[in-house]
């Protein structure tokens, strides 16, 4: 969080000429200068869970507002991913004589997948933009401010509460939206398509294990902590004006969104890489 | 910093050759001031030329491009951040909007310091708060209300409350009448009156409101814009009792006080023109 003025020498205010150089070059100093600016920001994020916990009065209603008000919006894309891909997949399975197969591909799309990144993606969107939004304008209003001129440090008292509820609820939203998925899959493919219900639970068990499940609750933990520190760091940086915070919401969306793509690949490789030395029989493709 | 540094005796906060910028813009440069423990300065000037940033200098909101600031003699630029906590709990801080707390009613944004730092148990800290919210007039039944329920005037007492809750010994106000309507702003300044007498206080107070500065100022410092001071120029135009603003013998301090436009009309539209051409 920049508060400081910056010395750019007394040349200040100089018109000289700018070239297609000068505005490259300010933006990977920009560019550079915000990586550092993210990384410091972070870290003392992580400085202060580390020392201080907040107090119950405050993390609560944070808590409540990230996890319990997002239960039903990721229940019901949850549901309805679980829906879709039953719809999508159903004519090329039975096709091949493969229909009660479903159930395996459905469910380990959903755990190791879908259900971690759509639990993520709806957190960026429901909640990122949402914090961003309200520390911007708690930034333009002096909010930010007032809380440092009483002593409290805005990182410990608005960040980290955030942080740490975004990293804690995260693993059991995607627990919620594995969970809606199977059972919506589960409902189209043998109520509405008239799969063999024994059949298809039968080889859901067989192929998806408790360490796939664990895979994907592992790889929200990160997303979680990524969508709280980068909304929390626009919010903090949020420009003045409805405008500013507006771009502020945007950006920590976008922003979450694009690391917790990149974030899925890493670890997805990872992951295989761990999976393929620890077992070289098996494939355990993320 | 030795002993020869140090602001003399009875100095509290003392601004060396302080310059600060924003980018490409300056706002300060070179100011030296000197505030006195014990006085109510009113920082007056037109819009933009550092009066707040001055406020949030002292407290280590702002960091200053170059110079020094001293509070009884430890150089605020220099503090790590738990001496910087320290210093702020020495000062009240009433922001132009009162920037009260959104998520917080009017009894925990007036708590919230004295909870933060554990100041005391919940039962006193419900006596504190009750007697600042009597001290600044405000009724019983407001202590629930959300900070959007409140107009102008209660949201500046509320500020001004919570500001005094640690009972500081230097209070800053940003523009405390910004907004309000006459009665508010009179009913503002006596508040400011009584806590700067009544509490024996160092206050600073930045203002626009000429009224205010007959009220409470024992000093009065007016800053003038860097776009409008020539190079070499002192950015303070004036530094003396509120009683000689009238008669300064700078034309600009007696524009401003008297609230003529002057040639400042004919400058815009110049600047304007300027601006504008190829």
């Amino acid at each position: 969080m920049a508060v400081g003025a910056l010395d750019v020498g007394d040349d200040a205010g100089g018109s000289e000429a700018e070239t297609a150089v000068h505005r490259l070059g300010r933006q990977v100093f920009d560019g550079v200068a915000e990586i550092g600016d993210v990384s410091l920001f972070s870290l003392r994020t992580l400085g202060w869970i580390l020392r201080r916990r907040p107090r119950w009065s405050v993390l609560l209603p944070i808590f409540y507002a990230i996890g319990v008000q997002s239960v039903s919006v990721v229940a019901i894309t949850g549901t309805f991913i679980g829906m879709v891909l039953a719809v999508q997949a159903y004519h090329e399975f039975e096709s091949m004589g493969l229909a009660t197969k479903m159930g395996s591909v459905i469910n380990i799309s959903l755990v190791k997948e879908l259900g971690p990144v759509l639990a993520a993606t709806m957190l960026a969107g429901r909640v990122g933009s949402s914090m961003a939004a309200e520390l911007g304008t708690m930034r333009v209003t002096e909010q930010v401010d007032a809380l440092t001129a009483l002593g409290t440090d805005p990182i410990y008292y608005l960040a980290v509460p955030r942080f740490l509820a975004c990293l804690l609820l995260i693993p059991l939203l995607t627990l919620m939206a594995d969970f809606m998925g199977v059972i919506g899959g589960a409902g189209v493919c043998t109520q509405v398509m008239g799969v063999d219900s024994f059949a298809y639970w039968k080889h859901s068990r067989d192929f998806v294990e408790g360490l796939d499940i664990l895979a994907g609750v592992l790889k929200s933990l990160f997303f979680g902590a990524a969508i709280a520190l980068i909304s929390c760091h626009r919010g903090f940086n949020s420009r003045a004006g409805a405008e500013g915070v507006g771009k502020a919401a945007t950006e920590a969306f976008v922003f979450s969104f694009m690391a917790i793509l990149f974030l899925d690949f890493v670890l997805g490789l990872a992951w295989n890489t761990m999976y393929r030395s620890l077992w070289p029989q098996t494939t355990g493709l993320l | 910093m030795s002993a020869g540094d140090a602001p003399a005796g009875g100095d509290l906060i003392e601004f060396r050759d302080v310059s600060i910028q924003f980018r490409r813009q300056k706002v300060l440069r070179g100011l030296n001031l000197t505030i006195r423990r014990g006085e109510t300065l009113c920082v007056i000037g037109e819009s933009g030329c550092g009066k707040t940033v001055l406020l949030k200098l002292i407290v280590g909101l702002l960091q200053p491009t170059t110079g020094k600031i001293y509070f009884e003699g430890e150089d605020v630029t220099r503090m790590d951040a738990k001496a910087l906590v320290k210093l702020r709990l020495r000062f009240g801080f009433l922001f132009q909007m009162a920037a009260l707390f959104d998520s917080l009613d009017v009894y925990d944004n007036v708590a919230f310091g004295l909870r933060e730092h554990a100041v005391c148990g919940e039962d006193r800290v419900a006596k504190i708060v009750a007697e600042r919210l009597q001290d600044v007039g405000l009724p019983p039944g407001l202590e629930h209300k959300k900070p959007a329920e409140l107009s102008g005037g209660q949201r500046k007492r509320v500020g001004l409350a919570r500001a005094l809750a640690l009972d500081p010994e230097v209070m800053l106000y940003d523009e405390p009448t910004t907004g309000l309507d006459p009665i508010m702003t009179d009913v503002v300044n006596e508040l400011i009156l009584q806590t700067q007498r009544g509490g024996h206080k160092t206050g600073i107070v930045v203002t626009h409101e000429m009224r205010t500065v007959t009220k409470v100022a024992d000093r009065v410092v007016m800053f003038f814009p860097l776009a409008r001071v020539g190079r070499g120029e002192p950015q303070v135009i004036y530094d003396g009792p509120p009683g000689g603003l009238e008669d300064a013998e700078d034309r600009r301090v007696r524009q401003f006080v008297r609230g003529e436009a002057g040639d400042r009309l004919r400058e815009l539209a110049a600047q304007a023109r300027a601006a504008g051409s190829p």
